[in-house]
This record gives C-alpha cells, structure tokens and sequence, in this order.
C-alpha cells in the first residue's frame, strides 16, 4: 500500500560510502525510503547505522555517492540547509530553555510569524500529549516527556523526513513500549517518512514498515518485518531477529524458530529425541529447553500444554521444515 | 563546657584524630583572619606606637589622609577601566581558543593547555623585565595596551582552562539538535554553547576581572608613571613606610572584590573551578 501512494522514492541513498579515518566505515550504500514509510535500521552498536542516519541529517560528510531527497541531492548541504529533523537518543533539549522555547528555536529561525508560532506549538502540545507544558524546563521533565518535547520540536519543522536515532533506548521498558505505540498513532495521523535506526530487534519488529538489517556496515537483509522473521536471508539475520534454534543436519544447518517446533512426551516418531533441560514459564508462554545429543533445542509451548512435563523427562521433539544454511556459513554474516 | 579550653582534657575527650583536626583548623583560622584582623586594627589607628599592642587611639584619620589624595580617584578608575578592558579582551580572545580546545582533539592539546601554566611558573620579574625590554622596541612602554597585555598574561590560564572545561560539558547532541532545527554555527553558539558554559565563562571572568585589579609588579615595570593603578599606588605608599594609610587601602581593595564574590557567589564554587583543571 505504501509503495503504490508514491512510486518515486522521497528518499534515497545512492551508492554512498562513508569512511572515517581509520578505515571503518559503511560502503557502498543503496536504499530507497517511500513517503509514509517507517524504516528501520537495525543492528548491534558499531554496525554502521548511526553514521548511515547521521549521513542524512547532515552531521557527518559522505566520502562518496549520493543522497537525495524528492530528487534533490542533500550531500553537499550542511545540517541547517537540510529538509530533515533528527531526533536524538539523549540530551535533546537545550536546558536552559522552557519547552516552550525549545519549541519555538526553529520556527524564529524560518521567520514565522508569532501568533502562527504560538497556534502550531500549542497543536503540536497536544498531538504529543504535553499540553501545558509550555513553561517547564527539560530537567523538570521525565526521560519519556523530554522525549516527546523532542520529537515534537522535530515535527514543528514539517521535515521532509524524520530521522530519529535510538530515540526510545534510554527509557524504562514500560514508557518505552508507550511511546512505540504513540509514535506509529503520531506517523499514521501525519503520513510523515521516518528512518529509524534502533539495536533492538523487538523495537523494529514493532514499528517499521521496513527493517534493514546491518551487520559490519553491510544490509545483510532489507524487508517487512515479517519476512525478515520469517524468511531470514542470512544466517546472521536468522540468528539476529528473534530466538531461532540451529539444528545441525547432514546437509547443514536447519534453522528454526522454538514456536516451530512441537514437543511430544516419550519416545515418539518425532525427528529428534532429547530429555527435558529447564521448564521456564514466561507469563502467556512456556520456554522447554531439551537436550539432543550435544545441543540444547530451545522450544515455546502453550501453557495449557506443558503440565504433563517435567525435568528429565526423555521426549520428542517435530517440526516443519527450516530454513537450510551452509554449514561454513559464519554467524558473523557475509563480512 | 569550658574544661575542653583545656588542651589535655580536649585530647582525652575527643580523641586524637580530632584533636589534630581542631589543632589544623584554629593554625589555618589564625593564618587566615589574623592578618585581616590585624589589617582592620591598622586602617584604624590614629595612634599607634611601638611597642603597644593595640593602638592608643582609633579614629578615621588615615582614611581621610588617603581620600583625599588627588592620585586616589584616577587610581581607582584606572583599576577599574583596566580590570574590565582586560576581561573584556581575554573573553573576545581566549574563548574561540577554549572552544576549539574543547572540540578538536588535535595532536599536542594537551601541551597547548599546559602551556598556559607556564607563564605562572616562571618567577614574574624575570618574565616582566624581558616583556619590558620587548615592549621597548615596540613602543609599548607605559601605554594602555602594554599594560593590558601584562595583565592578560596573567590571567590567560583561567580564561582559557576553566571555559575549555565548560564547553566539554556542553554535550554536542546539543550542538547538532540546533543545527538540526536550522540554526547556522555562530548562531548555535550564541544560542546553545554559550549560554550553557555560562557559569564556567563567569567563574574565569571574575578571576580575570579581580586578577587584573590585584596586578601590580608588572604594572609597575611597564606603566608607571603614566598609569596608577590602585595596587600600585599601594606600593608607593608602603615605600613611604605608612603602614596605617597602607592598611586602609587594602581594604578598599579588598571591597570590590568581596562585592563581586558576593554577587556573584551561585558561580564560584569548588566544583566550576574544579571543571576548569579537568584535562580531557
């Protein structure tokens, strides 16, 4: 639905390579982000998807290819000329302004006038649940309000696209799951584009249209959510999204994921045979670890279904078919 | 309650690590306030004759013997007009240096900041005279900014260290959310670096402002006679051996300087200073 709306990209990253000057880097970069699309750059910290996002805000030079916005290359411009708003995972309000300031910073920059100024502020307050906040300095605030604050100020600018750098990491898991939830209401209501960069797989899994899965600066795999979980391209991705057991076969390595697989008490006619490890009820879910042979095979059950269970118990593990590997192929990825 | 007046039984009851504390502390209270106070005694004495201990008789001579000395005016403008061209400049001049040192990690950083502290390592005079003799083939000698520059040189280690510290508190994210919002670089550090160093800037301000007031050894060398200043004028009247008229002037120096510290007492602590010698 998304690609349909806008066949021309909004925005898009062309062969780009940015190296610093000891040689780490990201190289040769290709990415189309469309209008009204959350995409999400995932991977674990040093991956490169902080300085592709920083690239695009404008903070950081590109050593070579292009970045263009509506068709328009933004390389050479630098951050203030840019059509982007970033938002940052901490110390993103200038603290010695009241919120009401922090908001107003950019729109006194583009010369808007100031009733004009007072009535978007005083919309936007209210679309990020804030109204009233008007007066209060950032560290009268909580980590999620800041966060809110900040996201607002971005919004303000009416930007091109919303770059938004771990923005949730330093918050408490409670406020951060809120926030998720108000910033896809917040995305759908405005239709903004949004490029996401995120180490949390469950974070990504839940926000984006898109994920581009990273690994030592190169996409191991770019796709929907649920084709990322469900048909991991690599190994790495396969080992990255979610829990994901790897069963080592005669023809290589069977990747599957622990709901796949279904446990049956005694020696059944299931593929593998085992004995129970650990019981671990997870609230909703079960999490049975069996011991076959040399590893342990990691499955969820329902919790209707574990009872007749206990440890030691000698069962049979079965399942669809996974997703096959190369045995050589390293965890590490394509790198 | 008097008994621990008594220096045994204070021991015996407070046992020995708190004895000494109190021993250090009475030494460090008599260093420190028995010169003032002794230094108040003094500013005034009418009479005051050796060998007494206290002087035969109080009154405000002196005070007007000094008030009206026709230098005594110009001295004070002087001080002043000097004090604040010399903070003004080393803020124009050292603080784009902290800045850069605070943000660019160049190779020898380390060595710039230290090299601040080296014109207070060297013994002044020494330092002063070979100024003295540069300053006469500049044609420096006894002008106003000849004499300002002896001043920044002493001042030049507060104005460059302590904002170097407070501008690497300022986080960057702060920097780049205004650029981010549209905001070009000087305007970002007017609006954000700026006002965010503030209390460091004003910690290395008023040490420069009230260093500046205090200078005298190299006011003396490089502007004397065209300019008096007030710590100058101290050392012309301490040569005529006036010990009362000497005390009454330091403590009108002293009175600016406690003002400013008073003023301005929210920024001088241990802990803006203390962000100041933190070499990252």
């Amino acid at each position: 639905m998304v690609k349909e709306q806008a066949l021309d990209p909004k925005l898009r990253i062309i062969d780009m390579t940015k190296l610093y000057d000891n040689g780490d880097g990201v190289r040769n970069i290709n990415l189309d982000v469309y209008q009204g699309e959350i995409v999400t750059m995932l991977g674990p910290s040093g991956c490169g998807k902080t300085t592709i996002l920083r690239t695009i805000a404008g903070f950081l030079d590109i050593t070579s290819g292009d970045i263009t916005i509506n068709g328009q290359s933004i390389a050479m411009l630098p951050p203030e000329k840019r059509p982007t708003a970033m938002v940052f995972q901490s110390y993103n309000l200038w603290p010695h302004m009241p919120v009401y300031e922090n908001l107003a910073f950019g729109l006194k920059l583009r010369k808007i006038p100031k009733n004009e100024i007072a009535a978007r502020i005083d919309e936007m307050l209210n679309l990020v649940s804030m109204a009233g906040s008007e007066k209060k300095y950032p560290a009268q605030m909580s980590g999620g309000q800041q966060q809110r604050i900040a996201i607002a100020r971005s919004l303000l600018l009416q930007p091109e696209v919303l770059l938004m750098d771990e923005p949730f990491s330093a918050l408490d898991a409670k406020i951060r799951g809120q926030m998720r939830e108000e910033l896809m209401r917040i995305q759908t209501q405005l239709g903004i584009t949004v490029v996401f960069v995120t180490h949390d797989q469950e974070e990504a899994m839940a926000i984006s249209h898109r994920i581009v899965v990273m690994n030592k600066g190169v996409f191991e795999q770019v796709g929907s959510p649920t084709e990322v979980y469900d048909k991991p391209g690599t190994r790495y991705v396969a080992d990255f999204i979610g829990e994901m057991n790897f069963i080592k076969t005669d023809d290589g390595i069977e990747a599957v994921r622990p709901e796949n697989i279904s446990i049956l008490k005694g020696e059944g006619r299931g593929r593998l045979q085992g004995k129970v490890r650990t019981i671990m009820v997870l609230g909703h879910f079960v999490e049975i670890n069996v011991q076959v042979g040399d590893q342990v095979i990691k499955t969820f059950v329902q919790r209707d279904k574990y009872q007749q269970l206990g440890i030691g118990d000698t069962v049979s593990l079965d399942y669809t078919a996974g997703r096959m590997f190369q045995h050589n192929e390293s965890i590490g990825g394509k790198v | 309650m008097f008994s621990l007046l008594n220096p045994r039984k204070h021991y015996l009851a407070v046992g020995r690590k708190k004895f000494f504390d109190f021993l250090m502390l009475a030494v460090f209270l008599l260093f420190f306030y028995g010169p003032l106070s002794n230094l108040l005694m003094l500013a005034f004495a009418e009479l005051y004759n050796y060998p007494d201990l206290i002087p035969a008789k109080f009154g405000f001579r002196w005070w007007q013997f000094v008030l009206t000395q026709k230098t005594m005016i110009s001295a004070v403008w002087q001080s002043f007009i000097f004090a604040l061209t010399t903070t003004a400049l080393s803020l124009f001049i050292c603080l784009p240096a902290a800045y850069g040192l605070a943000r660019y990690k160049f190779p020898g950083r380390r060595l710039v900041m230290f090299s601040f502290m080296l014109t207070n390592a060297f013994p002044k005079i020494g330092l002063y005279t070979s100024i003295g003799i540069m300053y006469y083939k500049l044609g420096l000698m006894g002008t106003f900014l000849g004499v300002v520059i002896i001043h920044m040189i002493n001042t030049m280690m507060f104005m460059v260290w302590i904002p170097t510290g407070s501008f690497s508190n300022v986080h960057r994210q702060q920097e780049e959310a205004a650029r981010d919002v549209g905001a070009g670089p000087f305007r970002t550090f007017i609006k954000v670096t700026l006002p965010l160093a503030m209390p460091g800037i004003a910690v290395a301000s008023i040490y420069t402002f009230l260093g500046s007031m205090d200078e005298a050894q190299g006011t003396l060398l490089v502007g004397v006679p065209q300019f008096q200043t007030m710590p100058v004028m101290m050392y012309t009247i301490i040569a005529d051996y006036n010990v009362m008229a000497a005390a009454v002037y330091a403590l009108m120096m002293i009175i600016p300087t406690v003002i400013l510290l008073i003023l301005l007492r929210r920024y001088v602590g241990p802990d803006a200073i203390a962000s100041g010698f933190k070499l990252k």
